[in-house]
């Protein structure tokens, strides 16, 4: 008979016990007991659930899973009784149940302080999806919230209010910074100041009397007798933890509350334990997630017949609060007597750091770091690892950020039982290892080898960087090879099919590869064969990545959109007419796009050759915007309407998209032109950007929106037309010739040993005498530009692709379905 | 050819599946995918359905091999999970595996038993 343990409470450490044990032992007969009615979800990120992920995306696990693993789960049924005397548990629902063993993760609480008037409507707790749910429908009639607490949860709850829409979102806080417990005044002032540029208004040294209003809240009222207005507030004052079954079964509780556990984590009766947040272990609730899973592994383990103690557990923490990087670590308010500190304050871009150093110098106790906590892993390591400081500390964070000093050699100096995953308990020497004795390279392989990285993902930079030292101390060459089946980097291949001539993938794959290829693969060396022969891509079709295979981008239910090439975002009236007459008659839902185009939504797969005829009838072309290639190149008005216009961008523009549409490249690329210095076209923020000046054109590369935005540098100034354009070729295909897959100019740039001056050279001075073969180049791709859609159109085979079912050619996909929105459709959610 | 046992269904010519990768045809209310492994010399079936996010689309799919056994697979359009054609099982860590089919190719025409 195999020993029972009951489970109660189905949070994140209760799951996590879970795991664990059943990663450990199949001797357990396991149920778990959960109050919320549905299975185990990630609290931490509960925010995300209102910035658009669902229930189901912050779940932990399937029901699969408990199925799998023989655990019964019992939701929405709390367990009310533990009667120690029959080793029964006795359910809401009325289960009655033996165990050998129960584990106490009923975790906490919102504290509610008892202020008169908090029962009225509108006043909300954050801690759980109903409790979210709940605000959702209250917000959408409240234009003014509060959150009531500046701590961890307090700030995670504006976030959510904010992502709710509410116009003005306050915080109150009762002490005299935010985030008392983690951070300094000195950081509490710098991020108070970097919230307040996001919308937020804090009030701090404010103590609540009582919440005004009738049957629903009005406003909060201040112990100094002024008033805040609000339609809504968000209690997020602290945790209480859950011992109210602890206390009624007779067990040990502290004077503050808590379940009173030893160093095993057990109660005062030997077969309950307690772990979470409803725990009271070495006097103290661990109100984090990373201590909850550690004592679920100590429990789990001794269960298992180890012997683990909890020792406590480190406190630290590193997050991004509404887009600010906010981390403390060790002793972050060391005694000043018997410390040195060093700090570094940035009021201007919103960085403090603080450093605190033993007296002697030698080690680091511990710090703060506001706006920029990108040291925060190393600094971590080297507190926790009691590492010897260098003889310039304040370099830990100054230091410059250039590539001269490399990470990786730091991390590989940490001791072997340096703690690298703190979620799930990794060590260095383990990762080590795995890339040793496994030959585990990647992170993929590593977070299903060793689980490092699984959790919050904080430290995959760190996993990285011992993956990449451990091969390199091994003597492995590092090389940042396509995929597993070809041995060569993306620059290699594209010599040796250009040296050798190559023009089909399976040439390439016979010759310099092995296997039968795979995703990866398969839309590089497609790139590569369009970037250097410039033949129609649907001649091989099967070797195109998911858009380029059908010249249309996949939307969410499987139909595509259209998005037909304007240059310069130049339309005359009868093309946009036919634009609306494609679009209505195939039922398509319309948008602008960012790069001055228009973008037809909901195209069935069959519709497509149709849509396209349609179109090139009226004279427009493909704009690839499914390819890794040209996209747009955007232009203000310029001189021809605008008063202070320079000389005609939009000319220009057209010029410089009609050269280089259909390009191929390793990645998507976007140009500008702007007419004068005002940047209308926001061309600095493209991969090349052309701004007029009184005697020519400025030509700015590698710039960059999306998600790392990056200013485009200056290549050259006052430079002509004919000028221009040459320099642009032979930027644009030095890039295409020597970029990793998938790296968008910026980051091309950004990993390149001598950085811009070296471009600059090859570009301008020729310093690798290879400019009149890039022209060349560029010139052929000129000379060969053919429209692949007017091409695919005309081709009946080609044509045939473009159909849903092989057997019944005529009949669209029916399972796609649309819902209206706005007088257009869209696509049903997944 | 002599063998028309019921559960063998035409699904279409050989000439219809373009080489190295998949189309999608019709059975009742089903969506079966077909894959012609033209580089193997194989042939694959299995559901069209991706269940990463419920999408009609592995026949739309990329199609490669993995590892040292070269393990046949195709690739969803959509977020490249990836699923073993042989067995159906997710080769990229998650738990969901999808349904193949027996396939058999007879006088240039493809059969698949439902």
């Amino acid at each position: 008979m195999h020993p029972t343990v009951i489970v109660v409470g189905n949070g994140m450490v209760g799951y996590k016990f879970c795991e664990k044990l059943v990663a450990k032992s199949t001797a357990f007969n396991i149920i778990v007991f959960g109050e919320e009615p549905r299975r185990a979800y990630d609290r931490v990120h509960l925010s995300e659930y209102f910035a658009g992920k669902t229930a189901d995306d912050l779940s932990m696990s399937t029901t699969q899973w408990y199925t799998d693993n023989h655990i019964n789960l019992y939701l929405d049924d709390p367990i009310v009784e533990i009667d120690t005397t029959n080793q029964q548990v006795h359910s809401q629902k009325g289960h009655v149940l033996s165990y050998d063993y129960v584990v106490l993760a009923t975790g906490s609480s919102a504290f509610v302080p008892d202020i008169p008037g908090i029962e009225k409507k509108g006043v909300f707790v954050y801690r759980t999806i109903e409790d979210l749910e709940k605000m959702k429908a209250y917000a959408q009639h409240a234009k003014c919230g509060a959150v009531m607490g500046g701590g961890l949860l307090g700030l995670e709850a504006a976030k959510a209010l904010l992502d709710l829409g509410i116009a003005t979102t306050h915080v109150v806080e009762f002490a005299p910074r935010l985030m008392p417990r983690q951070i300094d005044d000195a950081g509490s002032a710098i991020l108070q100041a970097k919230l307040s540029e996001l919308g937020l208004q804090i009030h701090l040294n404010k103590s609540t009397s009582s919440i005004l209003g009738n049957d629903a809240i009005e406003g909060l009222q201040f112990n100094n007798n002024t008033v805040l207005p609000i339609d809504m507030l968000v209690i997020s004052a602290g945790i209480r933890p859950r011992d109210e079954l602890a206390k009624l079964a007779g067990l040990q509780i502290g004077t503050r509350g808590g379940v009173v556990v030893n160093e095993k984590l057990q109660t005062s009766n030997p077969n309950i334990f307690a772990i979470g947040e409803c725990a009271l272990a070495n006097s103290t609730i661990y109100g984090l997630v990373a201590p909850g899973y550690e004592m679920a592994e100590v429990v789990a383990a001794n269960l298992c017949g180890a012997n683990k103690v909890f020792a406590g557990f480190d406190m630290s923490t590193k997050l991004k609060l509404i887009g600010v990087d906010v981390a403390s670590f060790g002793d972050a308010f060391a005694d000043q007597a018997h410390t040195r500190t060093i700090v570094f304050e940035d009021t201007h871009k919103g960085i403090y750091k603080r450093l605190n150093v033993s007296a002697d110098g030698k080690h680091l106790l511990g710090g703060i770091l506001i706006g920029d906590a990108e040291a925060y892993n190393m600094l971590l390591q080297t507190v926790n690892n009691q590492l010897v400081l260098p003889p310039n500390p304040e370099e830990l964070i100054l230091g410059s950020r250039g590539a001269a000093t490399s990470n990786g050699s730091g991390v590989m100096s940490l001791p072997n039982d340096a703690l690298i995953c703190s979620c799930e308990a990794v060590t260095k020497e383990t990762i080590c290892n795995a890339v040793t004795d496994q030959q585990i390279t990647t992170i993929d392989g590593m977070k299903k080898c060793t689980k490092a990285g699984t959790g919050c993902g904080g430290c995959v930079p760190l996993v990285k960087d011992l993956i990449t030292g451990t091969m390199k101390a091994n003597g492995q060459y590092v090389k940042n090879v396509v995929c597993e089946h070809f041995n060569y980097a993306r620059q290699e291949l594209f010599d040796l099919i250009k040296y050798h001539k190559l023009t089909t993938y399976n040439e390439v794959l016979d010759n310099y590869g092995s296997g039968d290829g795979c995703e990866v693969c398969k839309p590089v060396v497609a790139s590569l064969l369009a970037s250097l022969w410039n033949d129609l891509i649907l001649k091989q079709p099967a070797i195109q990545d998911s858009n380029d295979r059908f010249l249309a981008n996949i939307q969410k239910g499987g139909t595509y959109s259209v998005v037909p090439r304007i240059p310069g975002g130049e339309i005359t009236p009868d093309k946009l007419i036919v634009i609306g007459q494609v679009a209505k008659k195939y039922h398509l839902y319309t948008k602008i796009t960012g790069g001055q185009r228009i973008d037809l939504f909901g195209a069935h797969l069959n519709d497509l050759p149709a849509i396209w005829e349609q179109l090139i009838e009226a004279g427009f072309e493909s704009g690839h915007a499914y390819g890794k290639s040209l996209r747009t190149v955007k232009s203000c008005v310029g001189s021809t309407w605008c008063r202070f216009g320079l000389h005609d961008s939009v000319s220009f523009a057209i010029e410089v998209e009609d050269r280089y549409k259909g390009l191929r490249s390793p990645h998507k690329l976007k140009g500008g032109v702007s007419g004068c210095i005002r940047e209308c076209a926001e061309a600095q923020s493209k991969d090349f950007g052309i701004i007029a000046t009184e005697k020519g054109w400025n030509l700015y590369i590698c710039g960059n929106g999306g998600s790392k935005p990056q200013h485009a540098q200056l290549l050259a100034s006052d430079i002509d037309s004919a000028t221009c354009i040459k320099y642009l070729d032979r930027f644009l295909m030095f890039y295409i010739k020597t970029a990793d897959p998938l790296t968008r100019t910026a980051t091309w740039l950004n990993k390149m040993e001598g950085g811009m001056a070296y471009l600059k050279n090859v570009i301008i001075n020729d310093s690798l005498g290879i400019a009149a073969e890039l022209e060349a180049a560029m010139e052929n791709h000129v000379n060969t530009y053919e429209c692949e859609w007017k091409a695919a159109v005309n081709n009946p085979e080609m044509r045939k692709q473009f159909q849903h079912f092989v057997n019944a050619p005529a009949q669209k996909d029916p399972t796609v379905v649309f819902e209206p929105m706005r007088n257009q459709i869209k696509a049903q959610a997944w | 050819m002599e063998n028309t046992s019921t559960n063998w269904f035409l699904a279409c010519a050989t000439t219809d599946v373009p080489e190295n990768s998949g189309v999608c045809v019709q059975y009742g209310n089903e969506q079966i995918a077909i894959f012609n492994f033209s580089r193997r010399n194989e042939w694959f079936a299995t559901q069209n359905l991706c269940p990463h996010k419920q999408q009609m689309a592995l026949s739309r799919g990329m199609l490669g091999s993995a590892g040292e056994a070269c393990e046949p697979k195709v690739a969803c359009p959509f977020h490249k999970k990836t699923f073993s054609l042989r067995t159906g099982e997710c080769l990229s860590g998650d738990e969901c595996a999808i349904k193949t089919y027996p396939i058999k190719v007879e006088n240039e025409q493809v059969f698949i038993s439902v």
